[in-house]
């Protein structure tokens, strides 16, 4: 159980970052927009359980990183939209900051071969 | 910062929790929506367009789920669920619920009945403003052997000229009055005051006015002050009654105010306040006779004020005369000295300690019933443990089994709890009216919020108490072993027994404290009833008093003319044997105790002899049964021809002449200043302070008696008593009332009780603590069994195929039943020393109620310890005999 739970935060919390990127690149926009979008550029992670998303865009507006509030889609449907904040923005930069210093770790020892170290 | 947004969002959106669902739904048909529109525009048929949105979305109520949980507090869900579980668990064995809420409410119920009393008598705060700046007045007087030396006139004087420590002050005492022309003449409770008691206390008219300085002045107006029950009653609650004219005692008095309804002072038959108008001109020292209420000025404590009246007290020596006959250095030697103490400690005296002994008991059986309660848990765990091992097994955390236990001891002490509170109230009620008569403080005693605080409280001590056992016991230990053991194929480990068997011992051991205690008070309460009190048959006297009144014309040889004609016009009733008048009865509280010299003997210029004086017309000895041990009883000759005679208690003559006999024809007197009298006669002793006091030494006087250097003495408040069989009948009261009043029919009659109403007062506190402990002992020792029996009957239940075993093995069933008794007497024999134990150290705070018996009383220790060992075996043998019936066969087969 709790293994399942591990995994489960890891997808939110990259998916959070997602969420952030895709309003602070393309604004304001309905979810199924944003679950698109995410699909469109990672592929594999929103194949299936779209709905997943949902749950994360509760957490970011309930952190106030996200605001949302009914809108009139492209094709004339109602739709709820989010949109970036302030305190989103400055989220996502600091998430951002981390992200690579982490991803720069992980490669320079990615990048270590075993003669390296002799 | 962003946990603490998303905290309150989570708060907030728990109570919005409807509006949060439609918008998700909603979210979700849109995305499903626009899904389907882009399966339909890359060319798929509706139908699988619709499919194929779903299948990406993922399931739904899974989504929904997560949802609920980041949207709320899955730990309230949680609770919420654990909770719902527990009920349902609870109403699938309602014969399981039924028996805890039972017992837990009944325990709960009295101990929070008796913390009403506690609570009431002890805790609150007395109902005047800034109680804790009142003291009371007292003074003592080691040279005298006084221990509390009421204040006096001259005291009053002094203090009010002259004291430092007090804001205000007042003194009182209680007189009861006659008032006529409201109805039938009637006998009502009041107090003469000085102007200073209600100002002390704090305490203003509802209507009218309070006493000035001016009504308190000799040759003032005469008023009065109502109480508002008196007001309600004769007035119907009519403000106009301010400014009318009542007659009291034969005087016309005018009504200036009326107290408010919370006003309590003293008894709850109050009825009038006076002013006492004492008059500085005519004042001497002594009359030691009132009480008194002062508040301290801010800041000073009562050893200051203590302090203050010490320094008064020689101006008050020298600033007074002594009365006639005696010396000023009799005052001097007496020793008088402040003796000052918090009002509070004051009105509630020793009762603290029964009520807190009392409500120990009850602690006790609180306990004890939540003991059961535990066990019957652990039973029912018990019971479930192959559940909780499968629950467990399936990922369920030790915190959340661990909560829903919890739950399920909260549900039943709530509901208990909330049952309990009812049959306090029931309780208070009754306890209210049984308790005894002075008790202090009784109407301040019922179930108000601070008692539903308190059983709050106790409802979740209890919940911890019997949630914790099994919690402790069934989610430290490993589930594996639930699920192996489980089967009943093997016998319960000792360890897992051990927990139940611990709180039977204790219940034995807490059952035996409470049951020693109730012995010890029957104990003492034989030992009073076998006390000769100096009266006999006390039920079949009938007593009441009367008063004459002295005006217009001040005779009091008409006074006493009238009280013949009432004693012979009763004594001429059917059923009557004889009639007798006395100023008392004995026990009922009055204690004058004044000077009796003997010619014989040599005294100190300053010494004063002190005896109980009593004031008797013929007839009453032979009337309640006091035996004439010598010489004869008074003659109505001896009274109307102020005959010097008087009679002798066998205590004082023993004291003053060693033998009885050799008292008569000896003589006494009052004071320096009075003729010698004869003894006439010598009585036997009667316990005047109450059945478990030593009988006073007493002289006895004529009911009018002409002592030197002050005014006649005159029995004019009297008290009648009747010896008949008819006594406490209402038709005999009826003629005794006719009877009186053909003689005068502006007599009211008051104090009608038959004698062992006084007799039974005294030992009032006695026998209610008799009571309520016996009470608390019966539910402990009926608990207790329950409890021991239930352990017993479990373990052979669960050792059915153990018994089989050895049986098949050759063992008798004698060998089984002395198995399973001897579990159950071992698991008693320990509770019973423990209980030896605490009951040794506990009973001493009984002492103090205690007559004719030691608090370590060996019988009552091994008698208890016998009968309870015994009741005991008894309960373990009835499942015992059940265990020796095992059929071998039927046991081995079984599973």
């Amino acid at each position: 159980m709790g293994e399942r739970k591990d995994k489960k935060d890891v997808l939110q919390g990259t998916l959070a970052l997602m969420v952030l990127k895709t309003l602070e690149v393309l604004g304001p926009m309905h979810g199924y927009r944003i679950a698109r979008r995410i699909e469109q550029i990672s592929g594999e992670l929103l194949a299936v359980n779209q709905g997943t998303l949902y749950p994360v865009l509760l957490k970011l507006e309930q952190e106030g990183s996200i605001a949302s509030e009914w809108g009139v889609s492209e094709h004339n449907r109602r739709a709820r939209f989010y949109r970036l904040t302030r305190q989103g923005r400055k989220q996502l930069h600091a998430e951002k900051h981390e992200w690579d210093e982490t991803a720069a770790i992980i490669a320079r020892f990615f990048a270590v071969k075993a003669e390296d170290l002799k | 910062m962003t946990k603490l947004r998303r905290f309150l969002k989570r708060l907030t959106s728990w109570t919005t929790t409807r509006q949060d669902e439609q918008r998700l739904q909603a979210e979700i048909a849109e995305h499903v929506a626009f899904q389907i529109e882009d399966n339909v525009r890359a060319g798929m048929p509706a139908r699988e367009a619709r499919r194929q949105a779903m299948l990406k979305f993922g399931a739904v109520e899974a989504i929904k789920e997560d949802y609920r949980d980041r949207r709320t507090f899955p730990f309230a869900d949680a609770l919420l669920h654990d909770a719902r579980y527990a009920l349902r668990g609870l109403r699938r064995s309602p014969a399981f619920a039924a028996a805890v809420i039972l017992t837990l409410a009944l325990g709960i119920g009295a101990t929070a009945a008796m913390f009403s009393a506690v609570d009431g008598v002890l805790l609150k705060p007395l109902p005047y403003s800034h109680p804790e700046q009142l003291v009371a007045l007292w003074l003592t007087a080691p040279g005298m052997n006084i221990q509390d030396l009421n204040p006096s006139p001259s005291l009053y004087f002094v203090l009010r000229d002259q004291n430092r420590a007090f804001q205000d002050f007042g003194l009182y005492t209680g007189v009861s009055r006659n008032v006529t022309g409201l109805g039938e003449p009637e006998h009502v409770a009041g107090l003469d005051v000085t102007y200073g008691l209600l100002p002390t206390l704090g305490v203003r008219p509802m209507l009218g006015r309070s006493f000035t300085e001016a009504d308190d002045a000799p040759g003032s107006p005469e008023t009065l002050i109502l109480t508002y029950g008196y007001w309600r009653r004769k007035f119907a609650g009519d403000p106009a009654a301010v400014g009318k004219t009542i007659t009291v005692d034969g005087k016309l008095r005018q009504i200036i105010g009326v107290l408010p309804q919370r006003f309590r002072f003293g008894g709850s038959d109050l009825a009038l306040l006076v002013p006492v108008q004492l008059d500085r001109a005519k004042t001497l020292l002594g009359n030691f006779s009132f009480y008194g209420v002062a508040r301290l000025k801010p800041g000073v404590t009562v050893a200051r004020a203590d302090a203050d009246v010490a320094r008064l007290l020689p101006v008050m020596l020298k600033s007074f005369a002594p009365p006639p006959g005696l010396a000023a250095k009799t005052f001097e030697d007496a020793r008088i000295a402040p003796n000052l103490r918090p009002l509070k400690q004051d009105i509630v005296g020793d009762l603290g300690n029964v009520l807190w002994v009392l409500m120990g008991g009850i602690g006790l059986v609180l306990l004890i019933a939540c003991a059961n309660v535990a066990n019957l848990l652990i039973v029912r765990i018990e019971g479930r443990r192959h559940e909780l091992a499968v629950r467990a097994a399936l990922g369920a955390g030790r915190a959340r089994i661990a909560a829903q236990m919890l739950w399920e001891g909260f549900i039943l002490a709530a509901v208990s709890g909330g049952l309990g509170l009812v049959l306090a109230d029931l309780a208070v009620r009754t306890l209210v009216t049984i308790a005894p008569n002075d008790l202090p403080r009784l109407d301040e005693i019922g179930v108000d919020g601070r008692v539903v605080l308190f059983t709050l409280a106790v409802s979740l001590f209890v919940t911890v108490l019997i949630g914790l056992i099994p919690i402790l016991k069934y989610t430290g230990a490993s589930f594996g072993i639930g699920l192996r053991e489980s089967g009943r194929t093997t016998s319960e480990s000792r360890q897992r027994h051990r927990a139940r068997s611990g709180l039977a011992t204790v219940q034995v051991a807490l059952a035996l404290v409470l049951l020693v205690s109730s012995g010890l008070m029957i104990r003492t309460f034989r030992s009073l009833t076998r006390v000769d009190p100096g009266f006999a048959a006390p039920s079949g006297i009938q007593t009441f008093r009367v008063d004459i009144l002295e005006t217009p014309v001040k005779d009091p040889v008409a006074v006493v003319r009238t009280e013949q004609a009432i004693l012979e016009k009763i004594s001429a009733l059917p059923g009557v044997s004889s009639a007798g008048l006395s100023m008392s009865v004995p026990m009922d509280g009055n204690q004058w105790s004044d000077s009796v010299f003997a010619r014989d003997r040599a005294y100190a210029p300053s010494e004063m002899p002190l005896h109980r004086y009593k004031f008797v017309a013929p007839g009453f000895f032979k009337t309640i049964g006091t035996p004439l041990i010598a010489g004869r009883d008074f003659t109505w000759t001896d009274i109307y021809n102020k005959l010097p005679v008087a009679i002798v208690s066998e205590r004082l003559a023993r004291e003053y002449w060693h033998d009885p006999g050799n008292a008569v024809g000896k003589q006494v007197r009052s004071s320096g200043k009075d003729d010698w009298r004869e003894v006439i006669g010598v009585v036997g002793d009667t316990r005047d302070d109450g059945v478990d006091k030593p009988a006073p030494s007493s002289v006895y006087w004529p009911i009018v008696t002409y002592f030197g250097g002050i005014d006649p003495i005159v029995v004019n408040f009297a008290t009648v008593s009747v010896r008949t069989p008819r006594a406490g009948s209402e038709s005999f009261l009826d003629e005794i009332r006719r009877a009186v009043w053909s003689v005068d029919s502006n007599l009211p009659l008051a104090d009608v009780h038959t004698l062992d109403y006084y007799e039974r007062a005294s030992m009032a506190r006695v026998s209610f603590t008799l009571v309520m402990l016996a009470l608390a002992g019966g539910m402990a020792l009926l608990l207790g069994i329950i409890g021991l029996y239930g352990v017993i009957a479990y373990s052979v239940s669960q050792r059915v195929h153990e018994m089989g075993i050895r049986a098949a093995l050759g063992a008798q069933p004698s060998d089984i039943l002395k198995l399973i008794a001897g579990q159950g007497l071992r698991l008693t024999l320990t509770g019973v020393a423990i209980g030896l134990a605490t009951a040794f150290a506990l009973t001493r705070f009984l002492s103090s109620l205690l007559y004719g018996v030691e608090a370590a009383d060996p019988l009552t220790f091994v008698a208890v310890s016998l009968i309870l060992t015994f009741v005991a075996l008894v309960a373990g043998c009835v499942p015992a005999r059940r265990a020796a019936k095992v059929d071998p066969i039927v046991a081995l087969r079984y599973e």
